[in-house]
């Protein structure tokens, strides 16, 4: 088992034919099972063409008709990653996961809007994308530093991710699924709604929750791992050391309006019995002990 | 993507929100003949810089004579101001808002941002103006009323109106307070701003509702939309470095500290930055290179820290994943050679091909100390700053 995507997911490409969707999706399809997943492509004016033998379709609705996807990867440039958002959503794409980074906060407001009543969930924009190993790896990770196995990991970062499953399969403990949702203020899924997949998630026996500053997500979801959940939990606040007012790097990662420190984030986490670190270099080793 | 007060009041004027008429100064004839057009005094001259709490740096005076317009004027006029945001070092003033002065009755509090957790956008107002909204949501958080706003529709006018009333507007003005509330969440939703905020918010002895200041923010990921927008940006305001690290695609941001970080990723960038302080040192500054590395990145990387007087030592961390680690070592060789590195040079290279790079890295003659983990790397790191290798 694993959440969001596995290998019967059927994924298309929307930007498939733009660099960086032909890039990352050669690698996608040279992944496990990525072959069978990835079964089309989108770009409007471009239906009839091929990429990397993945045939390509002018809109999402056409793909899936013809291909029978259900989830939907999007790199299209910024400005258009919204609509392509609300394309895939409007198809009744499962999941969308939108790797694109640059999007504008009022896209992402419209867009997430128009999705209230809808079943469609949505990961990032500006993420890594989610993997589950050995089955299927959906965004720009590097696949060979995961393992499958019984850790969930949930992170707004990209690099910091990989570090972390780099650290956890170095000890030898595989990975459920992995998911990258995003540094941006207004996205999809929250630390909090993947954490309660994974609770759900028969195969995932602990959970390794990786925060940033800014915002309160990371205070929400510890709220709700103090009353239900069922595993054990082990977190990493990245920005202990940024000074507020400053964003770094990611346009969600800045401290304002005295919201959103590693102080507190950490205190809520540990509040609810998260097992928190303070160095970045042990976060493996304390799932391990966590586990064991 | 921040603007000065004065550009800020002409965008709220030119969407029908009441400002104080002013006018935008660059010497002190200019301050004296504003004030003479905008009539018979008194008057405000207010130091214009992208930082707050310019009033308790004594940027922000009262004259009652052209006299008193020209004294401050002058004085103003190229003073190093220091805020509590300007950091210690300050900021040189080289405009000013010369602005009719206003009879005030009560400062109230307007705020508009993002609620990431609704995932739309909030208006707060507060009968508290004047004073820091920080302290007033920390310590009286009951005296902020807030109006979730419907994406769609807009912010209602009965939202505006029962927002004005809460926060103790008079009945006779709430129409008019209203008008003024509607008017800044267009300003807001129509420029793709971040912040919109009016602190403070004056209702005067005559029962006009103004912006007595105005600080707004952009969206920097939609300035695509508004070039009268970009053309706004004053460079003076920002840091040298700052700016000469974006054209290259990297994101620095100088800190106190003096061990300098260069690490893709800005998790990874932060995480860097936290396990250096847990190791006992302070880091001169968060510097993300994104996800490529090139050799021209990483060369402008080291020649940005290098500007830092203070740097003792760099740590390099990269996370080569689709790049892969030999490629980001041939880089960092390269680069290291070019700008001839003064101080110690500490590289965590980890990812697909470290094997490779890290030969790169011990066959390259130049003195780099390799790191395996981060908890290694962040302690050669440290004791290289002190100065014991």
């Amino acid at each position: 088992m694993s959440i969001l995507i596995n290998k019967q997911s059927r994924v298309v490409t929307q930007g498939i034919t733009g660099k960086t969707g032909e890039f990352h999706t050669k690698y996608c399809v040279e992944y496990a099972l990525g072959k069978v997943c990835f079964v089309a492509g989108v770009t409007p004016g471009k239906g009839g063409q091929q990429v990397e033998g993945i045939p390509v379709f002018d809109t999402v609705e056409d793909a899936k008709n013809s291909t029978g996807a259900n989830v939907s990867v999007i790199y299209v440039p910024p400005r258009f990653a919204a609509a392509a958002i609300d394309e895939a959503v409007e198809a009744g794409m499962e999941v969308v996961i939108c790797i694109t980074e640059g999007v504008p906060v009022k896209d992402m407001i419209l867009t997430r809007y128009k999705m209230r009543d809808q079943n469609t969930i949505l990961v990032g924009p500006n993420c890594p994308g989610v993997i589950t190993p050995d089955e299927i790896k959906i965004g720009i990770m590097p696949g060979y530093i995961h393992k499958k196995g019984p850790v969930g990991v949930i992170s707004r970062s990209g690099t910091l991710t990989y570090e972390v499953v780099d650290q956890l399969t170095q000890l030898g403990l595989g990975q459920s699924t992995c998911i990258g949702i995003g540094g941006d203020p207004v996205n999809g899924v929250k630390h909090l709604d993947v954490i309660r997949m994974f609770n759900d998630d028969p195969q995932t026996e602990g959970v390794v929750m990786v925060g940033e500053i800014g915002g309160t997500d990371e205070e929400e979801c510890a709220a709700w791992v103090k009353q239900h959940m069922s595993k054990p939990v082990v977190g990493f606040i990245a920005g202990v050391t940024a000074p507020p007012g400053k964003r770094m790097g990611h346009a969600g990662a800045i401290i304002s309006g005295g919201k959103g420190t590693a102080t507190e984030k950490i205190k809520a986490m540990e509040n609810a019995g998260i097992r928190v670190t303070r160095n970045p270099a042990e976060i493996g080793k304390l799932m391990d002990k966590a586990l064991n | 993507m921040k603007v000065h007060e004065y550009q800020g009041k002409e965008i709220l004027r030119a969407y029908g929100v009441a400002t104080p008429r002013g006018e935008v100064c660059f010497s002190v004839e200019e301050a004296v003949a504003a004030a003479e057009q905008l009539g018979s005094g008194p008057w405000v001259v207010k130091a214009q810089i992208h930082a707050g709490g310019r009033g308790k740096g004594g940027g922000v005076r009262l004259a009652r004579s052209a006299d008193e317009v020209r004294q401050h004027a002058a004085d103003i006029l190229g003073m190093t101001l220091i805020t509590h945001q300007t950091g210690p070092e300050g900021k040189i003033v080289k405009r000013l808002l010369v602005e009719e002065g206003a009879d005030i009755e009560r400062e109230f509090y307007v705020g508009i941002v993002v609620d990431r957790s609704a995932q739309r956008v909030v208006v707060m107002a507060s009968s508290e103006g004047g004073t820091e909204i920080e302290e007033v949501a920390a310590q009286t958080p009951e005296k902020i009323h807030k109006a979730i706003v419907d994406p769609v529709a807009g912010l209602t006018r009965e939202q505006a109106k029962d927002l004005a009333a809460k926060i103790g507007l008079p009945d006779t003005v709430l129409d008019h307070a209203a008008e003024f509330l509607l008017g800044l969440y267009r300003v807001y939703w129509g420029t793709d701003a971040s912040l919109a905020e009016i602190n403070p918010l004056i209702l005067t002895t005559d029962n006009k509702v103004l912006a007595l200041d105005a600080k707004l923010n952009f969206d920097d990921n939609a300035l695509f939309r508004h070039p009268e927008t970009k053309e706004l940006r004053d460079l003076d305001e920002e840091d040298p470095n700052e700016i000469e690290a974006s054209k290259y695609g990297l994101s620095y941001i100088a800190l106190d500290g003096n061990i300098g970080c260069l690490v893709n990723g800005a998790g990874l960038a932060m995480a860097t930055m936290d396990i250096i302080k847990l190791y006992g040192a302070e880091p001169a500054n968060f510097l993300d290179v994104g996800g490529g590395a090139t050799t021209e990145q990483v060369t402008e990387a080291f020649v940005i820290m290098m500007r830092n007087p203070n740097l003792k030592a760099i740590l390099v961390n990269i996370f080569g994943g689709i790049m892969r680690c030999d490629v980001i070592a041939d880089g960092l060789v390269n680069a290291a050679k070019e700008v001839h590195l003064s101080v110690p040079l500490v590289v965590r290279l980890e990812g697909t091909n470290v094997v490779q790079g890290r030969e790169i890295i011990a066959n390259s003659g130049i003195e780099i100390t390799s790191a395996t983990t981060m908890a290694d790397a962040a302690e050669k790191v440290v004791a290289a700053a002190r100065g014991h290798r």
